[in-house]
């Protein structure tokens, strides 16, 4: 291994002339959305706090569909392409073109105001999962393709720069940042092709040219993605907790190999282990489920290193500060700094999203929380917590750097974080708490003409929305201090662009065979072509029936 | 590549309680069969109303403490609208959709399963104490999705 050869001038910092922009558009925009998603979450609290009963001009069900399709399809995804190109720029300098990422980014945007648009006029209330044979309007399913075509586009960009480095660089390992990058779109290509297909069923459909649709078909084919689709947003996190998180006090990355080594076991059990959202569906065998719940377990693996390597970077950065024992370098760590306690409270929030995670997969015993409140609960603590306060932590670093500006109110900044923090201990521990009561999700009464039942899930849900009044607030102090800096317009062109934070040298050499990533991508593509093949021809040999659309809202 | 003494523990241990919770599973499925509910058995939705047992929804009894209960799910209710059945009886209930996926459930209990149009489900539980049941579905099914429930009366 030699160290890397640069045919441009690495002085001549061009990944900052042409893609800061770029970059900072993808986060304002996932900004926006942030905020808007925000608003809608809290008026689905109140109404399951029963403190406000939705006008029948814009119903719950609307509302809660606009909801899940900003925060879980677009706020993050705008947010990681953004991420993963800033990523990929600043490790790999050339002169290059942004076109390509661009028209991704154009794509995306029409993608999501398409769908946004749809789901606000009415004609599209299916709920983010979209099951058939709920029929929405086409743009709908047009503007969810373009949404997912449009990350192609920015895929495509950072695996030609990682192409292009590879053929200067014959002898050298892809940098870092650059491979987390491709590795987490290498993921995320193999997922999409799922709902590519469901969306090449369900389009015709939507538009009148074909009379029925398989229901389990699309079921199998949604969580296909839909499962990688919650760890390419792991992803995005893991990638700010072991090469950004560091740089707040002067860490350093624990291990190459084993980070590497990370992320290309996530990428090798995202796609596998869809069925564990379906084990409550008729029509698949109890083996097939099992093999998916041995397969969803084996992501221990990544989840161990990682909250090893964490600690551990916390730790040696300590040391060499001379601060020794538990709490002294708990105290140490900089908690005043929102970009590292965002992440930092996100990686704490994770730990109870891993243990309720283990219960949701574990077999049987989801018969005790499908689709109750529980689950909720379970993907707020973890997408909603250290995802997006990874994100937002994260953004409090990126923006200032790109927009060369003063970071705008620092202490509401920080305040963001902890409102956030609390808050989301609150509402999505009262969540888990209501779903064990039995309280199901994805309802807008939760009265039941006075059951005995139902009334137990009263006083969880008040409390839910209360610690959802604080998430907001902390939303809303992200999305001022996000545009104040722009807008105040308090320039700083000497602001040091992100860098990533170093490896530690300690930890020795990294064997190439980790940065294969043609066939590593190959291995993931057979597991999952072995994992859905039985479950997938199980369906199709059975099942004929194909089910005309409804529209039910 | 170089593994810390700490982490190759580490990871021995995340690999043990791996190991250990899938043995409990696979123990507890196949030693006392528990497993989620995966009925694998097809029905045209359209013509539900002309297939026995669906024709006639209901409960029947099929032996000691024994029942069978056949529901029909469709927007937004579920036929029959009540049950009832003496304490200890052990019930297995056939659901089927006759429109969009629904979902069938009973808080408190172990009773809860997808359904699916085309397909029958089917989940069983014992019901050792008397009270009323409140049996919803749990799977956005349209506009007025929450008010569609039932209940099963345990005497």
């Amino acid at each position: 291994m030699g160290s890397a050869h640069w045919p441009d001038d690495p002085a001549y910092d061009l990944s900052r002339e042409k893609g800061d922009l770029l970059v900072l558009t993808h986060i304002y925009t996932a900004t926006l959305v942030l905020g808007i998603g925000a608003l809608f979450g809290v008026l689905q609290g109140f109404s399951r706090a029963d403190f406000i009963t939705m006008p029948a001009w814009f119903d719950y069900y609307r509302m809660l569909t606009v909801h899940g399709v900003l925060m879980a399809l677009v706020f993050t995804t705008f947010f990681i392409t953004g991420l993963l190109t800033y990523a990929t720029y600043r490790s790999i300098p050339r002169v290059r073109s942004v076109r390509w990422n661009w028209i991704g980014y154009g794509v995306m945007l029409v993608g999501t105001v398409t769908t946004a648009l749809t789901i606000l006029s009415g004609n599209a209330t299916v709920l983010y999962t979209f099951y058939a044979p709920l029929k929405a309007s086409p743009f709908f399913y047009f503007g969810a393709t373009l949404l997912v075509a449009g990350t192609w586009f920015v895929a495509g960009d950072i695996i030609e720069n990682v192409v292009w480095f590879k053929r200067n660089n014959r002898k050298v390992l892809i940098p870092l940042p650059a491979f987390v990058s491709v590795c987490t779109m290498t993921m995320w290509i193999i997922a999409t092709l799922g709902v590519t297909a469901e969306m090449l069923i369900l389009i015709p459909w939507s538009l009148g040219w074909t009379p029925g649709v398989d229901v389990s078909l699309t079921r199998m084919l949604f969580w296909y993605f839909g499962h990688p689709l919650v760890y390419f947003w792991i992803m995005g996190a893991y990638v700010i907790w072991y090469l950004v998180v560091p740089t707040a006090f002067g860490g350093t990355v624990f291990s190459d190999a084993l980070t590497r080594l990370a992320f290309v076991s996530l990428l090798l059990l995202s796609t596998p282990v869809g069925l564990h959202h379906e084990y409550l569906d008729p029509g698949i065998s109890s083996g097939w489920k099992f093999l998916h719940t041995v397969l969803t377990f084996g992501v221990v693996i990544p989840s161990f290193m990682t909250a090893f390597a964490i600690f551990a970077t916390f730790e040696i950065a300590a040391r060499k500060h001379g601060v020794t024992g538990f709490w002294n370098i708990v105290r140490w760590l900089p908690w005043r700094d929102p970009a590292f306690a965002g992440p930092a409270f996100g990686m704490i929030l994770f730990i109870f999203g891993g243990f309720g995670g283990i219960v949701n997969n574990s077999y049987s015993m989801d018969v005790l929380v499908h689709n109750t409140m529980w689950i909720v609960g379970h993907f707020h603590i973890t997408v909603g917590g250290p995802v997006a306060l990874t994100f937002v932590g994260a953004a409090y670093r990126l923006v200032p750097s790109l927009a060369r500006r003063r970071l705008f109110a620092p202490k509401l900044a920080l305040a963001s974080i902890y409102l956030w923090f609390v808050g989301m201990v609150a509402m999505s521990f009262s969540m888990h708490w209501a779903g064990l009561l039995g309280a199901p999700r994805r309802t807008s009464v939760v009265s039941y003409a006075g059951s005995a039942v139902a009334a137990t899930w009263h006083v969880p849900m008040v409390c839910a929305a209360l610690g959802g009044v604080f998430v907001a607030l902390g939303v809303l102090c992200f999305v001022i201090v996000a545009t104040g800096t722009y807008f105040t317009n308090r320039r700083a062109e000497d602001n040091p662009a992100l860098d990533f934070a170093p490896v530690d040298t300690a930890a020795g050499k990294t064997p190439a065979i980790l940065d294969n990533l043609r066939g590593w991508a190959a291995l993931a593509i057979v597991l999952a072509v072995l994992a859905y093949i039985g479950p997938m021809a199980q369906q199709l040999n059975a099942h004929a029936y194909l089910a005309p659309g409804m529209r039910t809202w | 590549m170089h593994i810390h003494r700490f982490e190759r523990l580490w990871l021995t241990f995340g690999m043990a309680i791996l190991g250990l919770f899938i043995a409990v599973l696979a123990v507890a499925a196949l030693g006392e069969g528990f497993v989620p509910p995966s009925n694998v058995q097809t029905i045209d939705p359209t013509k539900v109303a002309q297939t026995p047992p669906f024709d006639h929804p209901g409960l029947r009894k099929v032996g000691d403490h024994a029942y069978e209960a056949y529901y029909v799910a469709h927007i937004f209710s579920f036929d029959p609208p009540a049950i009832t059945v003496p304490a200890g009886s052990h019930v297995t209930f056939y659901v089927t959709s006759t429109d969009v996926e629904h979902g069938f459930s009973i808080p408190a209990t172990g009773v809860n399963v997808m359904v699916t149009p085309g397909w029958v489900s089917s989940v069983s539980h014992t019901f050792k104490d008397a009270g009323t049941f409140l049996l919803l579905c749990n799977e956005f099914c349209g506009i007025a999705h929450q008010t569609m429930f039932a209940k099963v009366v345990v005497r």
